[in-house]
């Protein structure tokens, strides 16, 4: 979320509302339970770890207001996360972030972040698929392994879908 | 020539469609060393069954050169291309092909017949194929009366019966429930670990898993080929599982 919020301000400056509107688009259907507060608190925590910084713009009929724009370092830190190829618990809306993220401000192919994705999680599957295979299959304990196989194999499925359809929109 | 086991050089596929043909494979080169397993996988439609065709003569390249155990087999004759794969090569298919009228052993043991081995030496081979796929007690019965994963384990051991250079599999789990398809993985996995080369056609994850290395296909061509070792301690993928990682 953090990183996705810093992405879309590598494309451009923006005040918190844009921001968080513009998440809520990326975000589609989960962006309706994004809390707006977040969006503020994260703001500022970025601006106090040097990541983005503020200026105050002044309104004629209403208070100032704060616009935010990425650091040398926030752009660098981007960078880096659409690099990472660790895979969080829920790795659908973080990594559809990154996909739009990269693509909005070109610091990444997002065919090449799917492709590398890919790649980590199936030498993951085959290294525990391993294990699986070593261990005796009628131990109960084996459905662990078992489980984190089926679960890689979706993740895998998955990040087919996200290439076939960001194949498709590539020209743009 | 080389300790190649197979070697492809340029090797295409084309197909007329509409006036303009298609390449299903295109320029394809890859070299598969001893006791390798390689799995093929990528997007419908982007060549990788063609590929296997091509790889055991099922279908005749356009152009291009395939060379199997050291020696050019591109343009052997039909007859040339069934002996070739009698020895050399053992089939698995998503869809069995069995011969229906024939015993699960019967089934076993016809390739060996096929190139001369003696009546007994090739029953008591299928039979020690049979007892090492776990599938034995099922040796006297037709393949209509077997269960999915066990006509894919007589399929394998009709594969293995005349120790081929190298076995093509396409889909090999693709008729198979998920339970089904873990067993016979790890026979995939205990065939790769006795030294035997094998290239793995398919779509699902954890089938290609199965593999060393791993070929991505587009478009008819390799558009990535990588070392699936993941290289990660046991206990780091231990922690990692439990998600206990720091």
């Amino acid at each position: 979320m953090r990183e996705a919020m810093l992405a879309l301000l590598a494309k451009e400056p923006a005040h918190g509302y844009e921001l968080r509107q513009r998440l809520t688009r990326a975000l589609g259907p989960i962006g309706e339970v994004l809390n707006p507060g977040q969006v503020y608190i994260t703001l500022s925590r970025l601006e106090r770890a040097g990541l983005v910084r503020s200026d105050q713009v002044a309104q004629a009929a209403a208070p100032d207001k704060k616009v935010y724009e990425v650091t040398p370092e926030g752009r660098e830190h981007v960078a880096s996360w659409l690099l990472d190829v660790s895979w969080p618990k829920v790795a659908p809306a973080e990594f559809h972030l990154k996909l739009v993220a990269a693509a909005m401000t070109g610091l990444a192919d997002p065919i090449a972040l799917i492709d590398a994705q890919r790649r980590d999680l199936l030498r993951r599957l085959r290294d525990v698929q391993r294990l699986a295979q070593e261990a005796p299959s009628d131990d109960d304990a084996f459905l662990i392994l078992e489980g984190t196989v089926l679960r890689l194999q979706a993740d895998v499925k998955w990040l087919e879908a996200c290439e076939r359809r960001w194949t498709t929109r590539r020209p743009q | 020539m080389t300790n190649f086991v197979l070697q492809t050089k340029g090797l295409s596929r084309q197909y007329p469609a509409d006036g303009v043909p298609v390449r299903a494979v295109d320029t394809v080169s890859l070299e598969l060393t001893k006791g390798e397993a390689v799995s093929v996988m990528g997007p419908s439609g982007c060549g990788k069954s063609t590929l296997l065709h091509l790889l055991g003569g099922l279908e005749r390249p356009t152009s291009g050169e395939v060379w199997l155990g050291g020696k050019r087999v591109d343009r052997l004759s039909e007859t040339g291309w069934a002996r070739l794969r009698r020895r050399n090569i053992g089939f698995v298919f998503q869809a069995f092909h069995l011969v229906d009228e024939l015993s699960a052993v019967e089934n076993v043991e016809l390739p060996a017949l096929l190139i001369g081995v003696a009546r007994k030496a090739a029953r008591t081979k299928a039979m020690n194929l049979l007892e090492r796929l776990g599938v034995a007690q099922r040796a006297a019965h037709l393949p209509d009366r077997l269960s999915g994963g066990e006509r894919q384990r007589v399929a394998l051991a009709r594969a293995l019966i005349n120790e081929p250079l190298l076995v093509l599999a396409d889909e090999p789990t693709g008729n198979l429930d998920s339970g089904t398809t873990a067993e016979i993985l790890r026979l995939f996995a205990e065939m790769h670990a006795a030294g035997q080369t094998l290239l793995i056609v398919t779509h699902e994850p954890r089938v290609a898993a199965t593999a060393d290395r791993l070929l991505t296909m587009r478009d008819g061509s390799i558009v990535e080929d990588v070392r699936l070792e993941g290289g990660l301690s046991r206990q780091a993928l231990l922690a990692q599982v439990a998600g206990w990682e720091a």
